[in-house]
Protein backbone atom coordinates (compact mmCIF):
# COMPACT_ATOMS: atom_id res chain seq x y z
CA UNK A 1 0.00 0.00 0.00
CA UNK A 2 1.24 2.88 -0.83
CA UNK A 3 2.33 5.69 1.33
CA UNK A 4 0.40 8.86 2.88
CA UNK A 5 1.38 12.50 3.81
CA UNK A 6 -1.07 11.88 6.89
CA UNK A 7 -0.79 9.60 9.80
CA UNK A 8 -2.56 6.23 9.34
CA UNK A 9 -1.71 3.10 11.66
CA UNK A 10 -0.64 0.43 9.30
CA UNK A 11 -1.15 -3.43 10.85
CA UNK A 12 -1.26 -6.64 8.99
CA UNK A 13 -3.22 -9.72 10.09
CA UNK A 14 -2.42 -13.33 10.13
CA UNK A 15 -4.58 -15.69 11.97
CA UNK A 16 -5.10 -19.74 12.13
CA UNK A 17 -7.95 -21.73 10.69
CA UNK A 18 -8.58 -24.67 10.74
CA UNK A 19 -11.51 -25.85 8.01
CA UNK A 20 -12.14 -29.94 7.77
CA UNK A 21 -12.70 -31.48 4.24
CA UNK A 22 -15.47 -33.44 5.44
CA UNK A 23 -16.35 -37.17 4.05
CA UNK A 24 -17.39 -35.73 0.75
CA UNK A 25 -14.23 -33.73 -0.06
CA UNK A 26 -11.69 -36.03 1.41
CA UNK A 27 -12.65 -38.80 -0.72
CA UNK A 28 -12.59 -36.25 -3.92
CA UNK A 29 -8.69 -34.72 -2.79
CA UNK A 30 -7.83 -38.31 -1.79
CA UNK A 31 -8.71 -39.50 -5.68
CA UNK A 32 -6.53 -36.45 -7.12
CA UNK A 33 -3.11 -38.17 -5.04
CA UNK A 34 -3.98 -41.38 -6.92
CA UNK A 35 -4.88 -38.67 -10.53
CA UNK A 36 -8.06 -39.98 -10.59
CA UNK A 37 -10.60 -37.41 -10.44
CA UNK A 38 -14.57 -37.65 -9.13
CA UNK A 39 -17.44 -35.96 -9.74
CA UNK A 40 -21.00 -37.02 -8.09
CA UNK A 41 -24.19 -37.96 -10.47
CA UNK A 42 -27.55 -36.13 -8.94
CA UNK A 43 -30.16 -39.00 -9.50
CA UNK A 44 -32.85 -36.15 -10.22
CA UNK A 45 -31.65 -34.02 -12.72
CA UNK A 46 -28.42 -36.59 -13.67
CA UNK A 47 -25.96 -33.73 -13.79
CA UNK A 48 -22.59 -35.38 -13.02
CA UNK A 49 -20.82 -32.39 -10.54
CA UNK A 50 -17.32 -31.75 -10.23
CA UNK A 51 -15.83 -31.77 -7.96
CA UNK A 52 -17.80 -34.18 -6.19
CA UNK A 53 -21.04 -32.97 -4.04
CA UNK A 54 -22.86 -34.75 -1.47
CA UNK A 55 -25.98 -33.27 -2.12
CA UNK A 56 -26.99 -31.33 -5.33
CA UNK A 57 -27.58 -27.44 -4.53
CA UNK A 58 -30.53 -27.34 -7.65
CA UNK A 59 -32.48 -30.07 -6.72
CA UNK A 60 -31.51 -30.13 -2.67
CA UNK A 61 -31.47 -33.88 -2.31
CA UNK A 62 -28.62 -36.51 -1.17
CA UNK A 63 -26.51 -37.74 -3.84
CA UNK A 64 -23.54 -40.49 -3.53
CA UNK A 65 -23.38 -42.08 -6.94
CA UNK A 66 -19.48 -41.36 -7.51
CA UNK A 67 -18.14 -41.51 -11.24
CA UNK A 68 -14.56 -41.02 -12.11
CA UNK A 69 -14.43 -38.51 -15.03
CA UNK A 70 -11.70 -38.18 -17.69
CA UNK A 71 -8.48 -36.58 -16.90
CA UNK A 72 -9.30 -34.62 -20.27
CA UNK A 73 -11.80 -31.86 -21.29
CA UNK A 74 -12.45 -29.25 -23.22
CA UNK A 75 -11.59 -25.46 -22.16
CA UNK A 76 -14.97 -23.26 -21.49
CA UNK A 77 -13.12 -20.08 -21.16
CA UNK A 78 -9.78 -18.28 -19.68
CA UNK A 79 -7.96 -15.20 -18.52
CA UNK A 80 -4.04 -14.55 -19.30
CA UNK A 81 -3.21 -13.12 -15.68
CA UNK A 82 -0.69 -10.25 -15.47
CA UNK A 83 -1.04 -8.44 -12.25
CA UNK A 84 -0.52 -9.52 -8.61
CA UNK A 85 -2.49 -9.53 -5.72
CA UNK A 86 -2.38 -11.81 -2.16
CA UNK A 87 -1.79 -14.88 -2.05
CA UNK A 88 -1.73 -15.91 -6.08
CA UNK A 89 -0.66 -19.90 -7.40
CA UNK A 90 2.40 -17.60 -8.96
CA UNK A 91 4.57 -14.89 -10.86
CA UNK A 92 2.10 -13.28 -12.75
CA UNK A 93 1.62 -14.07 -16.18
CA UNK A 94 -0.09 -17.03 -15.56
CA UNK A 95 -3.39 -18.58 -17.10
CA UNK A 96 -5.93 -19.79 -15.28
CA UNK A 97 -9.57 -21.09 -17.17
CA UNK A 98 -12.53 -22.62 -16.92
CA UNK A 99 -12.32 -26.48 -17.79
CA UNK A 100 -15.05 -29.02 -18.73
CA UNK A 101 -13.65 -32.52 -17.85
CA UNK A 102 -15.34 -35.35 -20.64
CA UNK A 103 -18.06 -37.06 -18.41
CA UNK A 104 -18.77 -34.09 -16.15
CA UNK A 105 -21.67 -32.02 -17.03
CA UNK A 106 -20.05 -29.07 -15.28
CA UNK A 107 -16.65 -27.18 -15.28
CA UNK A 108 -13.98 -26.71 -13.14
CA UNK A 109 -11.62 -24.02 -12.78
CA UNK A 110 -7.58 -24.47 -12.36
CA UNK A 111 -4.29 -23.06 -13.91
CA UNK A 112 -3.75 -23.55 -17.94
CA UNK A 113 -0.24 -24.05 -18.79
CA UNK A 114 2.57 -25.76 -20.84
CA UNK A 115 3.13 -23.59 -23.21
CA UNK A 116 4.19 -20.45 -24.62
CA UNK A 117 3.04 -17.26 -22.53
CA UNK A 118 5.39 -14.57 -23.79
CA UNK A 119 3.53 -13.31 -26.81
CA UNK A 120 -0.34 -12.57 -26.07
CA UNK A 121 -1.16 -13.74 -29.90
CA UNK A 122 0.24 -16.89 -30.18
CA UNK A 123 -1.78 -17.21 -26.38
CA UNK A 124 -4.89 -16.34 -28.19
CA UNK A 125 -4.12 -19.06 -31.27
CA UNK A 126 -3.30 -21.31 -28.48
CA UNK A 127 -6.58 -21.36 -26.70
CA UNK A 128 -9.21 -20.93 -28.53
CA UNK A 129 -12.53 -22.06 -26.50
CA UNK A 130 -13.10 -25.02 -26.92
CA UNK A 131 -9.67 -25.87 -27.02
CA UNK A 132 -8.96 -29.94 -25.79
CA UNK A 133 -6.94 -29.87 -22.22
CA UNK A 134 -5.36 -32.77 -20.09
CA UNK A 135 -4.58 -32.91 -16.64
CA UNK A 136 -0.43 -32.52 -15.88
CA UNK A 137 0.02 -34.12 -12.36
CA UNK A 138 2.23 -32.69 -9.70
CA UNK A 139 5.03 -35.35 -8.73
CA UNK A 140 4.65 -34.79 -5.00
CA UNK A 141 0.68 -35.08 -4.18
CA UNK A 142 -1.38 -34.00 -0.98
CA UNK A 143 -4.60 -35.14 -1.35
CA UNK A 144 -4.70 -30.90 -2.71
CA UNK A 145 -6.22 -29.23 -5.60
CA UNK A 146 -3.00 -28.47 -6.82
CA UNK A 147 -2.21 -32.06 -7.35
CA UNK A 148 -3.35 -31.43 -10.67
CA UNK A 149 -0.39 -28.96 -11.45
CA UNK A 150 -2.43 -27.67 -14.36
CA UNK A 151 -4.15 -27.97 -17.47
CA UNK A 152 -2.40 -28.18 -20.58
CA UNK A 153 -3.55 -28.44 -24.45
CA UNK A 154 -3.14 -31.31 -26.43
CA UNK B 1 -48.69 -3.54 7.32
CA UNK B 2 -47.90 -1.86 3.56
CA UNK B 3 -47.09 1.53 3.94
CA UNK B 4 -45.49 3.83 1.24
CA UNK B 5 -42.14 4.40 1.63
CA UNK B 6 -40.14 7.48 0.92
CA UNK B 7 -36.60 8.63 0.31
CA UNK B 8 -36.22 12.04 1.84
CA UNK B 9 -32.68 12.60 1.19
CA UNK B 10 -29.30 11.47 0.54
CA UNK B 11 -25.90 12.55 1.04
CA UNK B 12 -22.36 11.32 0.30
CA UNK B 13 -18.49 11.49 0.50
CA UNK B 14 -16.29 12.13 -2.26
CA UNK B 15 -14.74 8.89 -3.74
CA UNK B 16 -10.89 10.17 -3.45
CA UNK B 17 -9.01 9.44 -0.34
CA UNK B 18 -10.40 11.19 2.87
CA UNK B 19 -8.20 12.23 5.97
CA UNK B 20 -10.99 11.74 8.68
CA UNK B 21 -10.73 8.61 11.17
CA UNK B 22 -13.76 6.70 9.84
CA UNK B 23 -15.66 7.16 12.81
CA UNK B 24 -16.28 10.53 12.50
CA UNK B 25 -16.50 10.65 8.75
CA UNK B 26 -19.40 8.16 8.96
CA UNK B 27 -21.04 10.88 11.96
CA UNK B 28 -20.30 13.80 9.16
CA UNK B 29 -22.46 12.35 6.08
CA UNK B 30 -25.24 11.17 8.40
CA UNK B 31 -25.61 13.77 10.23
CA UNK B 32 -25.53 15.78 7.06
CA UNK B 33 -28.54 13.72 5.67
CA UNK B 34 -30.38 14.77 8.83
CA UNK B 35 -29.50 18.30 8.54
CA UNK B 36 -30.83 18.56 5.07
CA UNK B 37 -33.91 16.78 6.22
CA UNK B 38 -34.25 19.41 9.55
CA UNK B 39 -34.18 16.19 11.64
CA UNK B 40 -32.07 15.30 15.29
CA UNK B 41 -30.88 11.92 16.52
CA UNK B 42 -34.29 11.64 18.30
CA UNK B 43 -36.31 11.73 15.20
CA UNK B 44 -34.38 8.39 13.54
CA UNK B 45 -36.73 5.30 14.80
CA UNK B 46 -34.16 2.98 13.44
CA UNK B 47 -30.71 2.83 11.22
CA UNK B 48 -29.41 0.37 8.88
CA UNK B 49 -26.00 0.22 8.10
CA UNK B 50 -23.63 -1.84 5.33
CA UNK B 51 -20.12 -2.57 5.83
CA UNK B 52 -18.18 -5.80 5.26
CA UNK B 53 -15.99 -6.67 8.57
CA UNK B 54 -12.69 -7.88 5.87
CA UNK B 55 -12.73 -4.52 3.92
CA UNK B 56 -12.92 -2.42 7.05
CA UNK B 57 -10.40 -4.23 9.24
CA UNK B 58 -12.04 -4.41 12.51
CA UNK B 59 -14.65 -7.06 13.22
CA UNK B 60 -18.10 -6.54 14.33
CA UNK B 61 -17.46 -3.07 12.43
CA UNK B 62 -20.99 -1.90 12.88
CA UNK B 63 -20.27 -1.62 16.69
CA UNK B 64 -17.51 0.45 16.36
CA UNK B 65 -19.60 3.16 14.20
CA UNK B 66 -22.67 2.80 15.59
CA UNK B 67 -22.50 5.74 17.37
CA UNK B 68 -21.81 7.42 14.42
CA UNK B 69 -25.20 6.37 12.27
CA UNK B 70 -27.26 8.08 15.03
CA UNK B 71 -28.27 4.85 16.49
CA UNK B 72 -27.25 4.58 20.05
CA UNK B 73 -29.28 2.71 21.90
CA UNK B 74 -31.75 2.22 19.01
CA UNK B 75 -32.85 -0.68 17.52
CA UNK B 76 -30.84 -1.07 14.26
CA UNK B 77 -29.16 -3.84 11.76
CA UNK B 78 -26.27 -4.24 9.53
CA UNK B 79 -25.50 -5.90 6.47
CA UNK B 80 -22.76 -7.65 5.80
CA UNK B 81 -22.17 -6.87 2.24
CA UNK B 82 -24.16 -5.43 -0.79
CA UNK B 83 -25.44 -1.84 0.29
CA UNK B 84 -28.14 -1.85 -1.68
CA UNK B 85 -29.32 -5.13 0.29
CA UNK B 86 -29.45 -2.59 3.98
CA UNK B 87 -31.70 0.51 1.49
CA UNK B 88 -34.39 -2.44 1.26
CA UNK B 89 -34.23 -4.18 4.81
CA UNK B 90 -34.49 -0.48 6.17
CA UNK B 91 -37.57 -0.01 3.96
CA UNK B 92 -39.13 -3.42 4.85
CA UNK B 93 -38.82 -1.70 9.12
CA UNK B 94 -41.15 0.86 7.85
CA UNK B 95 -43.03 -0.98 6.11
CA UNK B 96 -43.76 -2.92 9.12
CA UNK B 97 -45.42 0.26 10.57
CA UNK B 98 -43.24 0.12 13.73
CA UNK B 99 -40.77 2.79 12.44
CA UNK B 100 -41.45 6.48 10.97
CA UNK B 101 -38.13 6.77 9.47
CA UNK B 102 -35.14 4.94 9.04
CA UNK B 103 -31.07 6.08 8.22
CA UNK B 104 -29.57 3.86 5.70
CA UNK B 105 -25.73 4.10 5.78
CA UNK B 106 -23.03 2.34 3.29
CA UNK B 107 -19.62 2.36 4.26
CA UNK B 108 -16.42 1.46 2.60
CA UNK B 109 -13.00 2.57 2.39
CA UNK B 110 -10.69 1.79 -0.62
CA UNK B 111 -8.26 3.93 0.61
CA UNK B 112 -8.06 1.72 3.70
CA UNK B 113 -8.52 -1.67 2.58
CA UNK B 114 -6.17 -3.94 0.57
CA UNK B 115 -6.31 -4.29 -2.99
CA UNK B 116 -9.76 -5.40 -4.21
CA UNK B 117 -8.64 -8.96 -5.36
CA UNK B 118 -6.42 -9.40 -2.27
CA UNK B 119 -10.17 -9.41 -0.65
CA UNK B 120 -12.40 -10.80 -2.97
CA UNK B 121 -9.85 -14.51 -3.53
CA UNK B 122 -11.18 -14.58 -0.12
CA UNK B 123 -14.63 -14.75 -1.25
CA UNK B 124 -13.52 -18.41 -2.59
CA UNK B 125 -13.50 -21.66 -0.71
CA UNK B 126 -10.15 -22.64 0.77
CA UNK B 127 -9.80 -26.25 -0.35
CA UNK B 128 -10.03 -25.60 -4.37
CA UNK B 129 -10.20 -21.98 -5.08
CA UNK B 130 -8.25 -20.11 -3.25
CA UNK B 131 -4.97 -21.84 -3.55
CA UNK B 132 -5.60 -21.52 -7.81
CA UNK B 133 -5.73 -17.48 -7.54
CA UNK B 134 -9.97 -17.37 -7.82
CA UNK B 135 -10.58 -13.81 -7.32
CA UNK B 136 -13.07 -11.49 -9.18
CA UNK B 137 -11.22 -9.83 -11.78
CA UNK B 138 -10.06 -13.24 -12.78
CA UNK B 139 -13.71 -14.51 -13.31
CA UNK B 140 -14.26 -11.14 -15.08
CA UNK B 141 -12.15 -11.81 -17.45
CA UNK B 142 -13.39 -15.50 -18.11
CA UNK B 143 -17.24 -13.75 -18.42
CA UNK B 144 -16.03 -11.02 -20.65
CA UNK B 145 -14.18 -13.55 -22.94
CA UNK B 146 -17.56 -15.93 -23.35
CA UNK B 147 -19.42 -12.64 -23.78
CA UNK B 148 -17.60 -11.57 -27.12
CA UNK B 149 -17.13 -15.35 -28.05
CA UNK B 150 -20.99 -15.98 -27.81
CA UNK B 151 -22.70 -12.78 -28.91
CA UNK B 152 -19.76 -11.28 -31.49
CA UNK B 153 -19.97 -8.26 -28.88
CA UNK B 154 -16.13 -6.41 -29.56
CA UNK B 155 -13.60 -5.38 -27.37
CA UNK B 156 -14.34 -1.79 -28.70
CA UNK B 157 -18.08 -1.82 -27.91
CA UNK B 158 -16.54 -2.88 -24.31
CA UNK B 159 -13.68 0.31 -24.31
CA UNK B 160 -16.61 2.64 -25.01
CA UNK B 161 -18.27 2.09 -21.43
CA UNK B 162 -15.11 3.17 -19.81
CA UNK B 163 -15.01 6.28 -22.11
CA UNK B 164 -18.82 7.06 -21.96
CA UNK B 165 -18.31 6.60 -17.97
CA UNK B 166 -15.14 8.39 -17.07
CA UNK B 167 -16.64 10.96 -19.70
CA UNK B 168 -19.58 11.54 -17.03
CA UNK B 169 -17.42 11.44 -14.05
CA UNK B 170 -16.31 14.53 -15.10
CA UNK B 171 -19.16 16.63 -14.30
CA UNK B 172 -19.38 14.64 -10.75
CA UNK B 173 -17.84 15.93 -7.93
CA UNK B 174 -17.92 13.20 -5.45
CA UNK B 175 -16.41 10.75 -8.36
CA UNK B 176 -12.84 9.61 -7.64
CA UNK B 177 -11.60 8.54 -11.76
CA UNK B 178 -12.52 10.86 -14.26
CA UNK B 179 -11.26 11.91 -17.93
CA UNK B 180 -11.76 12.25 -21.10
CA UNK B 181 -10.90 9.05 -22.63
CA UNK B 182 -10.95 8.18 -26.33
CA UNK B 183 -11.34 4.18 -26.91
CA UNK B 184 -7.41 3.57 -28.38
CA UNK B 185 -6.62 5.04 -24.44
CA UNK B 186 -9.01 2.44 -22.53
CA UNK B 187 -7.79 -1.19 -25.14
CA UNK B 188 -4.05 0.38 -24.67
CA UNK B 189 -3.82 0.48 -20.90
CA UNK B 190 -2.36 -2.56 -19.71
CA UNK B 191 -3.63 -5.68 -20.36
CA UNK B 192 -4.25 -6.85 -16.39
CA UNK B 193 -6.31 -10.13 -17.26
CA UNK B 194 -6.66 -10.24 -20.87
CA UNK B 195 -9.10 -9.38 -22.06
CA UNK B 196 -9.47 -6.90 -19.42
CA UNK B 197 -7.06 -3.92 -19.66
CA UNK B 198 -6.90 -1.85 -16.62
CA UNK B 199 -8.54 1.60 -17.57
CA UNK B 200 -11.91 -1.10 -18.14
CA UNK B 201 -11.74 -2.40 -14.39
CA UNK B 202 -12.77 0.08 -11.55
CA UNK B 203 -10.42 1.77 -8.77
CA UNK B 204 -10.99 1.42 -4.87
CA UNK B 205 -12.16 4.22 -3.79
CA UNK B 206 -13.47 5.69 -0.13
CA UNK B 207 -17.66 6.20 -0.22
CA UNK B 208 -20.22 6.65 2.95
CA UNK B 209 -23.10 7.27 1.58
CA UNK B 210 -26.39 7.90 3.56
CA UNK B 211 -29.90 7.69 2.42
CA UNK B 212 -32.97 8.88 4.85
CA UNK B 213 -36.56 6.79 4.53
CA UNK B 214 -39.54 7.79 5.78
CA UNK B 215 -43.14 6.40 5.72
CA UNK B 216 -45.46 8.08 2.93
CA UNK B 217 -46.92 10.94 5.68
CA UNK B 218 -43.60 11.87 6.94
CA UNK B 219 -42.11 11.62 3.59
CA UNK B 220 -44.70 14.32 3.05
CA UNK B 221 -43.56 16.42 5.76
CA UNK B 222 -40.15 16.46 5.13
CA UNK B 223 -39.44 17.14 1.59
CA UNK B 224 -41.23 19.10 -1.28
CA UNK B 225 -39.47 16.75 -3.63
CA UNK B 226 -40.20 12.98 -2.49
CA UNK B 227 -38.64 9.80 -4.77
CA UNK B 228 -40.87 6.46 -3.87
CA UNK B 229 -39.78 2.74 -3.14
CA UNK B 230 -41.34 0.95 -6.11
CA UNK B 231 -39.85 -2.37 -6.12
CA UNK B 232 -36.90 -4.48 -5.29
CA UNK B 233 -35.63 -7.99 -6.14
CA UNK B 234 -32.59 -9.61 -5.12
CA UNK B 235 -31.03 -12.98 -6.04
CA UNK B 236 -27.87 -14.99 -5.27
CA UNK B 237 -26.10 -17.56 -7.73
CA UNK B 238 -24.39 -20.99 -6.85
CA UNK B 239 -21.22 -20.96 -5.10
CA UNK B 240 -19.34 -23.30 -7.74
CA UNK B 241 -18.51 -20.79 -10.62
CA UNK B 242 -17.85 -24.00 -12.78
CA UNK B 243 -21.72 -24.90 -12.12
CA UNK B 244 -23.30 -21.62 -14.18
CA UNK B 245 -23.07 -20.20 -17.77
CA UNK B 246 -21.49 -17.33 -16.48
CA UNK B 247 -23.71 -15.41 -18.87
CA UNK B 248 -26.76 -16.84 -17.66
CA UNK B 249 -26.84 -15.42 -14.23
CA UNK B 250 -29.25 -14.41 -11.38
CA UNK B 251 -29.39 -10.88 -12.38
CA UNK B 252 -32.50 -11.58 -14.52
CA UNK B 253 -34.90 -13.47 -11.83
CA UNK B 254 -33.71 -10.29 -9.51
CA UNK B 255 -34.74 -7.91 -12.02
CA UNK B 256 -38.03 -9.54 -12.86
CA UNK B 257 -38.57 -9.88 -8.79
CA UNK B 258 -38.49 -6.07 -8.89
CA UNK B 259 -40.33 -5.42 -11.77
CA UNK B 260 -43.29 -7.14 -10.66
CA UNK B 261 -43.50 -5.61 -7.49
CA UNK B 262 -43.15 -2.59 -8.88
CA UNK B 263 -45.75 -3.21 -11.97
CA UNK B 264 -43.38 -2.88 -14.58
CA UNK B 265 -44.35 -5.06 -18.00
CA UNK B 266 -41.73 -3.74 -20.61
CA UNK B 267 -38.83 -2.57 -18.49
CA UNK B 268 -37.47 -0.77 -22.37
CA UNK B 269 -40.50 1.45 -22.17
CA UNK B 270 -40.98 2.23 -19.13
CA UNK B 271 -37.15 2.88 -17.61
CA UNK B 272 -35.94 5.90 -17.91
CA UNK B 273 -32.19 6.03 -16.26
CA UNK B 274 -30.41 3.49 -15.03
CA UNK B 275 -27.42 3.14 -12.14
CA UNK B 276 -25.63 0.02 -12.99
CA UNK B 277 -23.12 -1.49 -10.85
CA UNK B 278 -20.52 -1.96 -13.59
CA UNK B 279 -16.74 -2.84 -11.96
CA UNK B 280 -15.82 -3.80 -15.47
CA UNK B 281 -16.83 -1.89 -18.35
CA UNK B 282 -18.38 -4.85 -20.33
CA UNK B 283 -20.69 -5.60 -17.41
CA UNK B 284 -22.63 -2.70 -18.11
CA UNK B 285 -24.14 -4.37 -21.41
CA UNK B 286 -24.39 -7.63 -20.12
CA UNK B 287 -26.43 -6.31 -17.14
CA UNK B 288 -28.30 -3.84 -19.17
CA UNK B 289 -29.22 -7.39 -21.64
CA UNK B 290 -30.09 -8.47 -17.87
CA UNK B 291 -32.18 -6.13 -16.63
CA UNK B 292 -34.36 -6.03 -20.01
CA UNK B 293 -33.13 -2.71 -21.29
CA UNK B 294 -31.72 -4.42 -24.30
CA UNK B 295 -32.24 -7.74 -26.37
CA UNK B 296 -30.03 -10.42 -25.55
CA UNK B 297 -27.03 -10.51 -27.23
CA UNK B 298 -27.24 -6.67 -27.96
CA UNK B 299 -25.63 -5.06 -25.09
CA UNK B 300 -22.69 -3.60 -27.62
CA UNK B 301 -25.32 -1.96 -30.46
CA UNK B 302 -27.00 -0.51 -27.25
CA UNK B 303 -23.58 1.28 -26.37
CA UNK B 304 -23.06 1.91 -30.55
CA UNK B 305 -26.45 3.66 -30.57
CA UNK B 306 -25.42 6.37 -28.16
CA UNK B 307 -28.91 5.63 -26.25
CA UNK B 308 -27.04 5.18 -22.76
CA UNK B 309 -25.38 8.45 -22.96
CA UNK B 310 -26.31 11.21 -20.64
CA UNK B 311 -28.45 12.62 -23.60
CA UNK B 312 -30.01 9.61 -25.03
CA UNK B 313 -33.43 8.07 -24.31
CA UNK B 314 -32.00 5.49 -21.55
CA UNK B 315 -29.44 6.92 -19.74
CA UNK B 316 -27.30 4.91 -18.11
CA UNK B 317 -24.69 5.66 -15.44
CA UNK B 318 -25.11 9.57 -15.86
CA UNK B 319 -22.70 9.60 -12.47
CA UNK B 320 -19.68 7.70 -14.25
CA UNK B 321 -20.66 4.68 -12.64
CA UNK B 322 -18.40 2.23 -10.21
CA UNK B 323 -15.95 2.55 -13.07
CA UNK B 324 -15.28 6.02 -11.94
CA UNK B 325 -16.22 5.06 -8.15
CA UNK B 326 -15.86 2.16 -6.29
CA UNK B 327 -16.23 1.74 -2.58
CA UNK B 328 -16.80 -2.10 -2.92
CA UNK B 329 -19.82 -2.00 0.03
CA UNK B 330 -21.39 0.99 -0.65
CA UNK B 331 -21.70 1.05 -4.73
CA UNK B 332 -24.96 -0.16 -4.61
CA UNK B 333 -26.38 1.97 -2.32
CA UNK B 334 -24.30 4.84 -4.20
CA UNK B 335 -26.29 4.11 -7.05
CA UNK B 336 -29.37 4.13 -5.19
CA UNK B 337 -28.22 8.11 -4.34
CA UNK B 338 -27.89 9.03 -7.73
CA UNK B 339 -30.95 7.56 -9.32
CA UNK B 340 -32.63 10.21 -5.98
CA UNK B 341 -30.51 13.13 -6.94
CA UNK B 342 -31.60 12.47 -10.69
CA UNK B 343 -35.28 11.88 -10.01
CA UNK B 344 -35.38 14.82 -7.46
CA UNK B 345 -33.40 17.39 -9.93
CA UNK B 346 -30.84 17.85 -8.14
CA UNK B 347 -28.10 15.85 -10.01
CA UNK B 348 -25.83 19.38 -10.32
CA UNK B 349 -24.21 19.98 -14.23
CA UNK B 350 -25.04 15.55 -14.84
CA UNK B 351 -28.38 16.49 -14.88
CA UNK B 352 -30.43 14.29 -17.32
CA UNK B 353 -32.63 16.74 -18.97
CA UNK B 354 -35.09 14.16 -20.15
CA UNK B 355 -38.61 13.68 -18.27
CA UNK B 356 -38.20 10.69 -15.81
CA UNK B 357 -40.84 8.51 -13.99
CA UNK B 358 -38.84 5.37 -13.19
CA UNK B 359 -35.39 4.48 -12.78
CA UNK B 360 -33.27 1.57 -11.53
CA UNK B 361 -30.55 0.92 -9.30
CA UNK B 362 -28.69 -2.09 -9.56
CA UNK B 363 -25.82 -3.36 -7.13
CA UNK B 364 -23.74 -6.67 -7.75
CA UNK B 365 -20.68 -8.26 -5.41
CA UNK B 366 -19.00 -11.54 -6.16
CA UNK B 367 -17.40 -13.53 -9.14
CA UNK B 368 -19.40 -12.49 -12.40
CA UNK B 369 -22.25 -11.29 -10.51
CA UNK B 370 -22.71 -13.75 -8.18
CA UNK B 371 -25.13 -11.87 -6.29
CA UNK B 372 -27.34 -9.29 -7.23
CA UNK B 373 -29.78 -6.51 -5.93
CA UNK B 374 -32.19 -4.36 -7.97
CA UNK B 375 -34.36 -1.17 -6.44
CA UNK B 376 -36.65 0.48 -8.43
CA UNK B 377 -37.60 4.35 -7.56
CA UNK B 378 -39.92 6.46 -8.97
CA UNK B 379 -41.34 10.17 -8.08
Amino acid sequence: MSKKEYKTFDFELSLPYRLAYGPTWTRFFEGLQEEKIFGTKCHQCNRVLVPARSFCPQCFVDIDDWVQVSNEGTLVTWALISFEFYNQPKKPPYAAGLIKLDGADVSMFHLVDGFDMNDLDKVKETLPIGRRVKAVWSEEKKGHILDIKYFQPI
Amino acid sequence: MTTRVGIVEVAQSVGSESKDNLYEEIYKISKEVLDKAGLSIRDVDTAVSASSDIFTGISCANAYYWDSTAAFLKNGSRQDGESLFSFYYAAMRIMTGHYNTALVVGICRGSEHPETDSLTTLFGDPFSQRPLGLCETVVAAFQMRLYMERYGITEEQCAKVAVKNLGNALRNPYAHRKRRYTVEDILNSQRIADPLTAKQCAPKSDGIVAVLLASEEKTKRLTKKPVWFKGFGCSMDTFSIGDKDLLGGSLRDAASRAYKKADISDPKKEIDLAEVCEPYAFQELLWCEHLGLCDEGEGGKLIDSGRTQIDGDIPVNPSGGVLANNPYISRGLQRLVEVVLQLKGQAGERQVENKMKTAIAHGTTGFAGHCHAVAILGV
